[in-house]
């Protein structure tokens, strides 16, 4: 080890050579960082850049194969989360790590009383939390359980949490994901007076517009190395996103007007409750043109999945009415998945491993899911294994799918490959109606840009395209119309050209802003 | 990045073979505690088993009822369901075949009454599986527990057919009355003697050729069929196969009477190849050996012939080692244990080493065209 050499104790972290191998992945090549004290630290990178290891290897979790981490200009060996902790180290995850039934106290206290009677612990926690929350702008219902509370209060949770335990360095992993603009903006603000307070903060991220706004140094991984450290005031967001991709890349693509024709998807007063009694979707409403794209906004988890599941039948609705291309479904004439299939309908579903993919499957197998019936792939008996792989050529070819391997097995793409992979084989199949949820998420901003270009050559194609995402920059840059989604209602509709972030944020919080009412009552009228 | 490739060679080859040679050694202890050199008994074992026609005989004899409970156990597996109860099916499969050989025996010829027996073994067997499984896929009743309760209500419903209905009224012991010899499935030896070759008598019998090309059909209806396509998509992610129009309690329904047919099969080497009458407890744990054949098998036909090749070798030759060395019978359930606790339960001990082994060796040999990889 280098222990002779000295390490400047103005940096709250600091890392040198630290390199991680997982097996034959590279995953962090001799990685040197400097986190000034006081400061906020942007990390940025593409998925698979290797973020997530570094900082598992600095809270503990995984112990780097070389290198040397410092604290306060001490080296130490950081074996496993405890160390971390009990050296400063508080890291809020992107799932969030809450007990739902417990209320907030209990949750900070978990694995940090002090003594055998909890009483004791939760009257200290609870002068200490009262102290913390006025000091940051942390105010949370500190006895109320953790499952009727928002998301936004859930994660000021998990960063009280920490800063409970003492923590001076503050690690928080993606932490905007879950959150309205308006909420992630009080989560700036708290960063601020944290930093004020002396606190350092490591921010990752892959929203290139929040580490503009929020930090003060930024760190950009590529591939499993930092490739550079710049001062943010220096940088601008096509630097940052050439710096990550390793090329120049358009953030935006160029989209003409839409011509919207016949009516293609129609939904009304639709209702649905899951299994155990909760109303996920209640009084939808809302038409799809063929030509134009609708983009459906809302905080993940307010009926958008729901939505998707019930206008591409795997879920049943439980009553209203949706007509799909011509085919009516409600309660009483319901169409399974391969039936809105049939009817014309192409869903790329929001989470490809849960859903869009089978990772067992080789890519050619994966290419026919869902259309693995049709008469063209079939035999009597057999299905017809050479057409269906020279077919998954052909498309992997037109789709840039890379390695062009039909029998690879789909777990072994990188997430932008199999998202391609789920796009290509929905669109190939030409449906007059596209469902899409989520078409960029944990995918390269490079392949970001090309899957947007696709979905705007189905618009101009004539298709009909309902556009689901939580990602406001998408639904901003794709959607000729967007609706708010907020507890399984539709809050109100903006069209596109008029949807800035404020406007989308407010109605995203259930909220509709004057002028928008406006809007609404003169078409109505 | 966490795309850790492993060649199927290390899957399907070395890590069975290091789980067979752990439990090698486990079993050498075991020789060396009872005070029997273990190289002497692999051998009277390997001679027991492989060293004249009569041995290979009963291996095979074994092997072709272990590849029938194995598959299973496999092709429900597929679907990412554990199919514990090819005891049961197996029990009521023989039910099917004896009524057809009891029967039809002596009023068809066999080339008439075979596919019969065949198609009644299936059934029988595949009906008892079909209640869990509608149980399943309907209600949410775990399969493990439905197929587990149904192999005892077999073994209940089989005492009383046999005691009731099907015991000659002079015999003593539980059983049926002894098949038409006409309906009887030829044994190999008699075969053999057809074609003009001499091999000892053994129970082995031509239902053997069924089971390999049972086992070839399987491979075939889960790789290359539209059906075994839905299985295993159901079986790796059932949210994904809903998604892909796939409708589970379908499924559910299809491969557990597929499952259980499998499992009936076994009669017709046991119960029309051999025993040729309905004898109480006549499946005798094979059903189970399944369970244990099918995870050795890595649940694909092929390994499924290997692994019932194994078990009817441990099982032949364990039978030699205790006439040899008088040693308790129980000693070949000893063996099937060691088996099944290292390539079953403990089967994860040898792969995260092996793999690892292997990915430090790969990674090693191809440094250079790392970067390649990852572009890619």
């Amino acid at each position: 080890m280098t222990a002779q050499t000295t390490f400047a104790a103005e940096y709250a972290l600091e890392l040198r050579g630290i390199d991680k191998r997982f097996g034959a992945v590279h995953a962090n090549k001799n990685i040197d960082l400097k986190v000034e004290k006081g400061t906020i630290h942007g990390i940025v990178g593409e998925n698979g850049a290797g973020k997530s290891t570094l900082m598992n290897i600095i809270y503990g979790f995984y112990e780097a194969d070389k290198g040397d981490i410092a604290i306060d200009g001490k080296v130490l060996k950081i074996k496993d989360s405890k160390t971390a902790i009990a050296s400063g180290i508080g890291m809020v995850h992107q799932h969030f790590m809450l007990i739902q039934n417990f209320t907030a106290l209990e949750n900070v206290i978990l694995g940090a009383e002090s003594g055998e009677l909890i009483d004791d612990s939760l009257d200290k926690a609870r002068t200490e939390l009262e102290r913390l929350s006025d000091e940051f702008g942390l105010s949370v219902p500190l006895d109320k359980p953790v499952e009727e509370l928002s998301v936004g209060f859930q994660q000021r949770i998990e960063i009280l949490k920490a800063l409970y335990r003492g923590a001076r360095i503050l690690i928080l992993d993606e932490p905007t994901g879950v959150l309205t603009p308006q909420e992630s903006e009080h989560l700036f603000k708290v960063l601020e007076s944290l930093k004020a307070q002396g606190t350092t903060v490591i921010l990752i991220t892959h929203k290139l517009r929040e580490i503009l706004a929020a930090t003060d140094n930024v760190s950009i991984m590529r591939r499993g190395a930092m490739v550079a450290h710049v001062k943010t005031a220096e940088t601008s967001q096509e630097d940052l996103a050439e710096l990550m991709v390793g090329r120049k890349v358009l953030l935006e693509v160029e989209k003409g007007n839409s011509v919207p024709a016949d009516v293609k998807l129609s939904v009304r007063n639709l209702m649905m409750t899951d299994s155990v009694g909760v109303k996920r979707l209640d009084n939808v409403s809302f038409d799809v043109r063929a030509g134009e794209i609708v983009g459906i906004a809302g905080v993940s988890g307010n009926g958008q999945s729901e939505l998707l599941d019930v206008l591409s039948g795997i879920t049943p609705l439980g009553s209203g009415s949706i007509n799909l291309n011509g085919h009516t479904v409600d309660p009483k004439h319901p169409m399974n998945p391969s039936q809105v299939r049939e009817a014309g309908v192409g869903h790329i579903p929001e989470d490809r491993h849960r859903m869009g993919l089978i990772n067992s499957f080789s890519a050619y197998e994966a290419f026919i899911l869902g259309y693995h019936r049709k008469h063209e792939y079939n035999g009597v008996l057999q299905m017809k294994h050479n057409a269906i792989v020279a077919d998954c050529r052909e498309k992997m070819e037109r789709w840039d799918v890379r390695p062009q391997d039909p029998y690879l097995k789909t777990a072994n793409f990188s997430g932008g490959n199999q998202q391609k992979l789920v796009i290509a084989r929905e669109i190939e199949q030409d449906p007059d109606v596209l469902l899409i949820g989520q078409p960029t998420r944990g995918v390269d901003i490079g392949a970001i840009e090309s899957i947007h270009r696709r979905i705007l050559d189905m618009r101009a194609a004539g298709k009909a395209i309902l556009l689901v995402s939580v990602e406001l920059d998408e639904i901003r840059s794709l959607a000729d119309r967007i609706l708010v989604m907020f507890d399984g209602t539709i809050v109100g509709e903006v069209p596109g050209d008029k949807a800035d972030e404020r406007t989308l944020g407010l109605m995203m919080a259930n909220i509709v802003p004057d002028e928008i009412k406006a809007l609404q009552a003169e078409e109505t009228a | 990045m966490s795309q850790h490739y492993i060649p199927a060679w290390i899957t399907v080859v070395v890590i069975p073979l290091a789980n067979v040679a752990m439990a090698a050694f486990a079993a050498a202890l075991v020789f060396w505690y009872l005070n029997i050199n273990p190289l002497d008994a692999l051998q009277a074992m390997v001679y027991g088993a492989f060293g004249s026609s009569y041995g290979w005989g009963y291996t095979l004899y074994y092997m072709t009822s272990y590849i029938f409970t194995g598959l299973a156990v496999a092709v429900v597996f597929q679907a990412g369901m554990f199919n514990i109860g090819g005891e049961g099916q197996a029990y009521i499969g023989a039910l099917g075949v004896g009524l057809v050989c009891l029967g039809l025996g002596g009023h068809v010829p066999l080339i008439v009454l075979l596919p019969i027996s065949i198609i009644a073994a299936f059934v029988f067997g595949g009906l008892w599986a079909l209640i869990p499984a509608w149980l399943q896929a309907t209600r949410g009743s775990h399969i493990v527990i439905t197929t587990i309760m149904f192999n005892f209500i077999a073994a209940s419903l089989m005492n009383y057919i046999l005691i009731n209905y099907l015991k000659p009224a002079d015999t003593m012991s539980v059983e049926s009355a002894v098949f038409d010899p006409s309906s009887w499935i030829p044994k190999m030896h008699e075969a053999f003697a057809l074609v003009g070759i001499s091999i000892d008598r053994s129970p082995l019998n031509l239902s053997m050729f069924w089971a390999l090309f049972v086992a070839f059909a399987v491979w075939v209806f889960l790789w290359r069929t539209r059906w075994g396509y839905e299985v295993r998509a159901m079986g790796s992610n059932p949210s994904g196969a809903r998604y892909g129009g796939i409708s589970i309690p379908k499924t559910v329904i299809m491969i557990m009477v597929i499952g259980g047919g499998l499992a009936g099969f076994m009669a017709l080497n046991v119960v029309q190849g051999e025993a040729h009458q309905i004898k109480l407890n006549l499946v005798n744990q094979i059903g189970f050996t399944g369970i244990a054949v099918a995870l050795m098998g890595r649940n694909h036909p092929l390994g499924i012939v290997l692994a019932s090749l194994l078990f009817g070798f441990l099982t032949q030759g364990g039978s030699e080692l205790q006439f040899e060395y008088s040693v308790d019978a129980r000693i070949v359930v000893v063996l099937q244990g060691l088996v099944i606790l290292f390539s079953g339960a403990l089967q994860n001990m040898m792969k995260h080493p092996i793999e690892r082994l292997y990915l430090r060796l790969a990674s090693q040999r191809k440094e250079p065209s790392e970067e390649h990889a990852a572009e890619a």
